[in-house]
């Protein structure tokens, strides 16, 4: 067995476990660290396919950016999960029935899959050979001419999340006092400070 | 493929070396620290945060605003680096579809700053 195979089933374990332990743990928090812990296994799977782009897209933005949000949102609704866990018996039957249905889907999905005879050469005529080019250059090579239409499309999905997020949590607290640089810059002296001539012994 | 691996193979090393001593670490602490707990040493120094106590809380929702604009931004650059790299294979169309991308995308920007979303107040 080579180092490769060691390090696949090595990942591959890891990232199955820490995704059951991601549903099955108690704590939220938990949960979220568990679904670092998969992140980093899937990142270390894509590094031994050959996609390295991928697996530090998948380091970088998941791990980095992505699950630290989720962990600010679990630490940010502040829900007594011992609560929510009372009603469960309720929403059992329910919960069953749709992943008995996704179960249902995904065993007709396997069941009825086939490559379609083209496939093979389809995929090959788009994608360079891996082994003449590294995997970032040849995604770059693909993504801006062309999937150009995707590409623009991903731009605008990050102007709406963009726009939305601002849209639903910027609250201006009224009567907060701001700093404004150029005003402060162009304030001169005469609107600051005011010289008055008192006479001795008489107030202003 | 082979070469690839091999040039992956020190972190890989790093990991399994990382893991061991962060276990050889909580290991040591679990066997060899002195917990003698009494009220005064575990309540709350002066006017800290008590040591053990429920750690979620309500944070103000614009720690969250700063987070997601991050990422939006985060995953912009991301798009940049395929770009950089295969900078002399795109041509002229990818180097303009890029551009187009970057402005729309300045546009949201122009419209956060507007908006006062990255002041704090």
């Amino acid at each position: 067995m080579t180092v490769a195979t060691l390090a696949f089933y090595l990942f591959a374990c890891t990232a199955i476990a820490a995704g059951l332990m991601t549903v099955l743990a108690r704590n939220p928090v938990h949960s979220v660290l568990w679904l670092i812990l998969a992140f980093f296994s899937c990142s270390g799977l894509f590094v031994l396919v050959g996609a390295e782009f991928v697996a530090m897209l998948l380091a970088i933005v998941y791990v980095g950016a992505v699950a630290v949000l989720f962990l600010f949102v679990v630490m940010m609704l502040d829900v007594d999960f011992a609560e929510l866990r009372a009603g469960m018996s309720d929403y059992l039957p329910v919960g069953l029935l749709i992943g008995l249905v996704l179960l249902i889907q995904l065993g007709l999905v396997a069941g009825q899959w086939v490559f379609a005879d083209a496939a093979p050469e389809l995929r090959t005529a788009v994608a360079p050979i891996p082994a003449e080019v590294e995997n970032t250059r040849a995604l770059g090579r693909l993504i801006y001419t062309d999937y150009v239409l995707l590409f623009q499309l991903a731009g605008l999905v990050l102007l709406v999340a963009m726009i939305g997020a601002i849209v639903l949590t910027l609250r201006h607290k009224a009567g907060i006092k701001r700093q404004d640089v150029l005003n402060q810059i162009y304030r001169e002296r005469h609107e600051a400070v005011e010289l008055k001539d008192v006479k001795p012994g008489q107030g202003l | 493929m082979e070469d690839l691996l091999r040039e992956y193979l020190p972190i890989l090393i790093f990991l399994a070396l990382a893991i061991g001593l962060g276990l050889v670490l909580i290991l040591a602490a679990v066997v060899l620290a002195v917990r003698r707990p009494d009220p005064e040493k575990i309540s709350a120094y002066e006017c800290g945060f008590n040591a053990f106590d429920d750690a979620r809380m309500k944070f103000d929702v614009r720690f969250y605003l700063v987070s997601i604009l991050f990422i939006i931004f985060d995953l912009e650059v991301a798009f940049l680096f395929p770009w950089a790299v295969a900078f002399q294979d795109v041509g002229l169309f990818g180097f303009w579809s890029m551009m187009i991308f970057l402005a729309v995308l300045t546009i949201g920007f122009a419209y956060e700053w507007k908006k006062g979303a990255l002041e704090w107040e």
